[in-house]
């Protein structure tokens, strides 16, 4: 926490990014192959792609819909290209219509069926691509405060060493972030099954309390309609491989990463924070939706502890992958950012390791890539909660 | 070779592969390996009955499902979480 200067790039809206891409994305899945036809010719463009946008009902098709304007609508995205059919639920229009008027960015919609075919909307698309990366090319970097950050927090392919390690090392830098203003959210609701109680007591009212549990009960329900245990599922069977026997062992490990600041909120995935400080945010234990939720709440940045390693990675928002496992900070050197094997090994306080990660989110921060960053880990996953009709 | 994360805790976490036979620390207590106990995995620090609960940061993580003798592997195949068990569901 040395005067290190934060720099990134404010949008209109006055939110800061750290990364100014160039985002092109799809309302449906119809439009996957053509966002990425665009987005190979424009240096920087970043397509993702998805299964969803249509056949879809209710709170799940606006699921959809909010995790598609979220996303766009993150601070690390300079400008965006919207794809639609022209036929399908969540329709290109409203969408690009929604992040405009939340950001202020460049954005822009074509329609598929309108446009007259792949081939013209591709040609068109790579025209107006050129136009935005021409416009946010220009966006320069400035200081920027820590308060404005909204760190996002998960962990994937747990192993015993997680929940010794690198979850309460990350939990003692979540601290020191909410104490300087920032926002972090704690996700992955199926890894809060066991470890709710803990989290409950440090609830700011009774209604983030109510909330929390509600958010915990649905997905507990969820599980056992499935009228099986979810050992299995989660824990992963790599999970119990590495030693981790039952959800509330997992749970209890996963919590760590919170820290021990108070519960301010708790949002809906895909939600934008409304309040500072330490947040949870109903996601499922799957990473890349999880991560995916998070970033189109407006998170800037990712802090991913691992014990088995994992490469996952976000289209738009940095990962900074952190490992306590000594056996896989050396096997999966190319996808750990951070080893802090150190603690197991006894060479290292948990307070020392937060502060490698805090230094690490500081330069991440001002543009220095992380692994996933830099061998294009774009995921991106929305998490369904409706049948496909 | 072995951490003790809680002193309520009535298991502990293999630092290293610990094998059969072998004689361990676990505070003022010496705990004999009854069986050969994977790296990260979970021995029992007392023997535990069938039913009770298994304790891990000071918190329950599941119960046991057989009767667990100290120094074994605590794992699937003795004890089960009690959440999520959509295979009790009547």
């Amino acid at each position: 926490m040395k005067n290190i200067k934060l720099t990134g790039y404010r949008r209109p809206n006055g939110k800061v990014g750290i990364r100014n891409h160039l985002l092109v994305m799809p309302t449906v899945a119809c439009a996957n192959e053509t966002v990425k036809a665009i987005a190979e010719k424009i240096q920087g463009a970043i397509a993702i792609n998805h299964q969803h946008g249509c056949s879809q009902l209710g709170r799940d098709s606006e699921q959809t819909k909010r995790t598609l304007i979220g996303f766009g609508s993150n601070p690390n995205v300079g400008g965006v290209i919207v794809v639609g059919l022209g036929c399908e639920t969540v329709l290109a229009p409203p969408v690009a219509e929604a992040i405009q008027q939340k950001t202020g960015k460049p954005v822009e919609y074509l329609i598929i069926q309108e446009t007259g075919g792949t081939d013209r909307t591709i040609e068109e698309g790579i025209k107006v691509g050129l136009d935005i990366n021409n416009q946010i090319s220009k966006c320069q970097r400035e200081p920027i405060d820590l308060s404005e950050l909204i760190v996002s927090l998960e962990c994937g392919g747990s192993d015993v060493t997680s929940g010794i390690a690198a979850n309460p090392a990350v939990g003692e830098a979540s601290d020191l972030l909410v104490q300087k203003g920032a926002t972090v959210i704690l996700s992955e609701t199926t890894e809060l099954i066991g470890a709710e109680h803990l989290l409950a007591s440090r609830a700011v009212n009774d209604t983030v309390k109510r909330r929390l549990l509600e958010i915990v009960k649905r997905m507990e329900k969820k599980a056992i309609e499935m009228g099986v245990s979810i050992t299995g599922a989660n824990p992963t069977p790599g999970n119990i491989e590495g030693g981790l026997t039952t959800i509330e062992e997992k749970s209890l490990g996963c919590v760590y990463k919170a820290g021990t600041s108070p519960v301010a909120e708790v949002i809906e995935y895909a939600e934008t924070p409304l309040q500072r400080g330490l947040v949870i945010m109903d996601t499922p234990g799957n990473d890349i939706e999880s991560i995916t939720g998070m970033a189109a709440g407006g998170s800037q940045i990712c802090l991913f502890t691992t014990g088995r390693g994992t490469p996952t990675g976000s289209a738009i928002m940095p990962v900074i992958k952190i490992c306590g496992n000594p056996k896989t900070c050396k096997t999966m050197k190319e996808n750990i950012d951070l080893d802090v094997s150190t603690i197991i090994l006894g060479e290292e306080t948990l307070k020392d390791a937060a502060k490698r990660i805090i230094q690490e989110i500081f330069e991440v921060v001002n543009g220095k890539l992380t692994l996933a960053e830099a061998k294009k880990m774009h995921g991106f996953a929305i998490n369904r909660i409706g049948p496909t009709m | 070779m072995i951490i003790i994360i809680n002193d309520k805790d009535n298991v502990a976490i293999a630092l290293t592969d610990l094998p059969a036979g072998k004689e361990i620390k676990a505070g003022n207590d010496v705990i004999i390996v009854q069986e050969s106990i994977p790296y990260g995995h979970k021995v029992a620090l007392k023997d535990i009955s069938k039913g009770e609960e298994i304790i891990k940061y000071g918190e329950v993580i599941g119960a046991a499902v057989e009767n667990i003798k100290k120094g074994s592997h605590v794992h699937t195949h003795n004890m089960a979480g009690l959440r999520g068990r959509g295979d009790e569901k009547h």
